[in-house]
């Protein structure tokens, strides 16, 4: 079987899409030369009237691709660096969500936004190393950071497809990964719904994005002493609420892991919704970017700041001995 | 063509809305206040009298005259003005706003320059799928400062797009003079981006109708964007809340030097007496019945205020569990 990479399943995704819609068009910075090795190939098939090249202005092109799905087309908005989120928040939280209710429900606003390296890629320092899903999650953004090539294919289909705006974060930390896939196996993956990666029965760990990997590796060195399930919500928003529901019932302890500055990270509200309304037996934690972090540049400050499987060791050590 | 009296009817019902939606601001069966349009009249009027019904706007902070203009029914506008259910938006717009995508009203918007892209975008999408549509983006002179405009102005003219940019410029960008704000020209900005820009007298609305008439053909002939500057006053508060703070920005004098220049009057002057007569009344019965439909029409209910947040309905939690 062919190895699929994380970049080689989201430009599948387009491909796929670009070819069963033709309303469907990608919008974004050096995208003709496929400079983020997303939209290789797509220009040559699709031409400029589909793959468009835009300035180095992001707020018009975020909120024209508004524009451009108000009057029918579905456009993908591809962001090289994820700080260009903060630039066009205002586009996306203001404009393009508001639309709908606004508008007593006139008009659907069929955009994705696509970051294809989001987090950090170590040594690209303060401005090029954010990671911020949560804040999209927070505003009520349908907010998806697939884990997996497989699920960076499904999950992008679904959101190409679906009538709202969606925004999809490709950790920079998951784009190393490679699947063993039959290709001809890929399909739609519905957002909101989480995949346990692996069952468990002593303690729930909800990993996003890249940290699934290294949740899987930790619950591989804890394995004579601790069952961990991994939980990949997948989609932060809509949460998969009932899913981490279920398997908090299994376990009745939760460790969450998020690469989210801590205060209203992604994390606190998961830790939050167990404690109100789940089946916990002992304190929860959480494994976060501390609180208002900045990535600074040097290699060791970089990594000092991001979430590390020595830490998600420890605390999951630490739930499952609390009583 | 839109003849003298179409144009005074037009300017003439923007105003009496108006006037009439000032009054129930101050009786409080319109919350949170508008933005007048009051001064600016012909502006909207000679615009949207050069499009067509499946043309499109998109709209400002102070929008009534594009929304009406264009074609949106009065009615509906005062209910939505008014919150309720039976309003353009179901009430969930309001003022700032107010849309009718069926005749081309694209939304008001609030965030003073942000909807230009968003008609550029359409203007593009309408036009690869072989719609003949032009887009008219409306702004005022404070907008000509906001990247995301400026941004606009130079995807557009890359793209030869079907669009004309509006300006009304009034003077003031809220209270603040054009010329504490704005360095260099309204106009030159369009040409540093290779726009053909003119500069009309934006209280009559014969002036404005022909220059946008040929910005419009333009568009529509595959010749690329244009840009239009009408210089106009706005004759009431920057927001009817001005009307209790009272911000001094400008001199009585100023605003008595403005008003004389009266959009509705100089159309009006161009009507014969009793057709003009006729419209008038025609206009009052027309509100009067607005009125009418607001105190009958519903408050949207409760239980529905996140409606038409997403596509297929709401999908996030309530606020307490």
């Amino acid at each position: 079987m062919p190895k699929l990479s994380y970049h080689r399943a989201l430009n599948l995704a387009l491909r796929d899409e670009m070819v069963r819609d033709p309303a469907v068009c990608v919008f974004g910075e050096d995208i003709g030369v496929a400079i983020s090795n997303v939209t290789t190939g797509l220009l040559n098939r699709f031409g400029p009237e589909r793959v468009i090249d835009m300035p180095i202005s992001e707020q018009a092109f975020t909120s024209f691709a508004t524009g451009a799905a108000i009057s029918g087309s579905r456009p993908v908005v591809e962001f090289q660096i994820p700080a260009l989120l903060f630039l066009v928040f205002e586009q996306i939280a203001n404009q393009a969500h508001k639309f709908g209710l606004m508008t007593g429900g006139q008009v659907t606003v069929p955009v994705t936004y696509l970051l294809p390296s989001s987090g950090s890629r170590v040594g690209w320092a303060g401005q090029h190393s954010d990671h911020p899903y949560s804040l999209f999650a927070h505003v009520g953004v349908k907010t998806v950071v697939p884990a997996t090539p497989t699920d960076a294919y499904g999950l992008l289909v679904s959101a190409i497809r679906d009538d709202d705006p969606v925004i999809i974060f490709g950790p920079a930390g998951a784009m190393e990964q490679r699947e063993d896939v039959d290709l001809a196996t890929l399909g739609p993956i519905p957002l909101g719904v989480g995949r346990i990666h692996r069952p468990g029965t002593d303690v729930t760990v909800v990993a996003v994005g890249h940290l699934v990997a290294d949740a899987l590796a930790v619950a591989d060195e804890l394995a004579d002493t601790v069952s961990v399930e991994v939980f990949d919500p997948r989609t932060l928003y809509p949460f998969p609420w009932a899913g981490l529901a279920e398997s908090l019932e299994r376990t009745g302890r939760l460790v969450v892991v998020d690469d989210s500055n801590r205060t209203c990270g992604i994390g606190g509200e998961v830790l939050a919704t167990a404690a109100e309304q789940m089946r916990l037996v002992a304190p929860p934690k959480r494994v976060t970017r501390p609180d208002g972090a900045v990535l600074p540049f040097a290699r060791g400050l970089d990594l000092a700041l991001q979430p590390t499987r020595g830490q998600l060791r420890t605390a999951i050590e630490t739930v499952v001995k609390t009583r | 063509m839109a003849d003298a009296a179409e144009l005074y009817r037009t300017v003439r019902l923007i105003r009496r809305f108006e006037e009439r939606a000032i009054e129930l601001v101050r009786a409080g069966v319109i919350v949170g206040g508008i933005h007048p349009y009051i001064g600016e009249e012909a502006i909207a009027a000679g615009v949207c009298a050069a499009l067509r019904r499946e043309d499109l706007i998109t709209s400002t902070h102070r929008g009534h005259g594009h929304v009406l203009a264009k074609g949106a029914d009065p009615i509906r506008m005062l209910a939505e003005l008014a919150g309720r259910e039976t309003g353009l938006n179901g009430g969930r717009g309001g003022s700032m706003h107010a849309a009718d995508v069926g005749v081309g009203v694209y939304g008001a918007n609030a965030i003073v320059g942000a909807a230009a892209a968003i008609a550029a975008g359409a203007a593009w999408s309408h036009r690869g799928a072989g719609r003949d549509r032009v887009a008219v983006t409306f702004f005022g002179d404070g907008a000509v400062n906001q990247g995301v405009l400026l941004e606009t102005m130079n995807l557009a003219s890359l793209r030869c797009l079907p669009v004309v940019f509006v300006c009304e410029n009034n003077g003031f960008a809220t209270t603040m003079r054009v010329r504490d704000t704005t360095a260099g020209s309204i106009t030159g900005r369009a040409e540093a981006f290779g726009i053909p820009s003119s500069t009309v007298d934006g209280q009559d609305p014969e002036v404005v109708l022909a220059a946008a008439s040929a910005a419009v053909r333009r568009a529509r002939a595959g010749e690329g964007p244009s840009f239009l500057e009408c210089l106009t006053y706005r004759f009431d508060a920057h927001h009817t809340w001005e009307h209790s703070v009272r911000p001094r920005y400008r001199t009585d004098e100023e605003v008595a030097a403005g008003r004389a220049r009266d959009p509705v009057a100089i159309q009006a002057a161009r009507v014969p007496p009793e057709v003009r007569e006729r419209i008038d009344a025609e206009i009052e019965a027309l509100l009067d019945e607005a009125e009418r439909f607001v105190q009958a029409s519903p408050e949207p209910d409760p239980a529905g205020a996140l409606d038409h947040l997403y596509a297929a309905g709401n999908l996030g939690r309530p606020g307490v569990a």
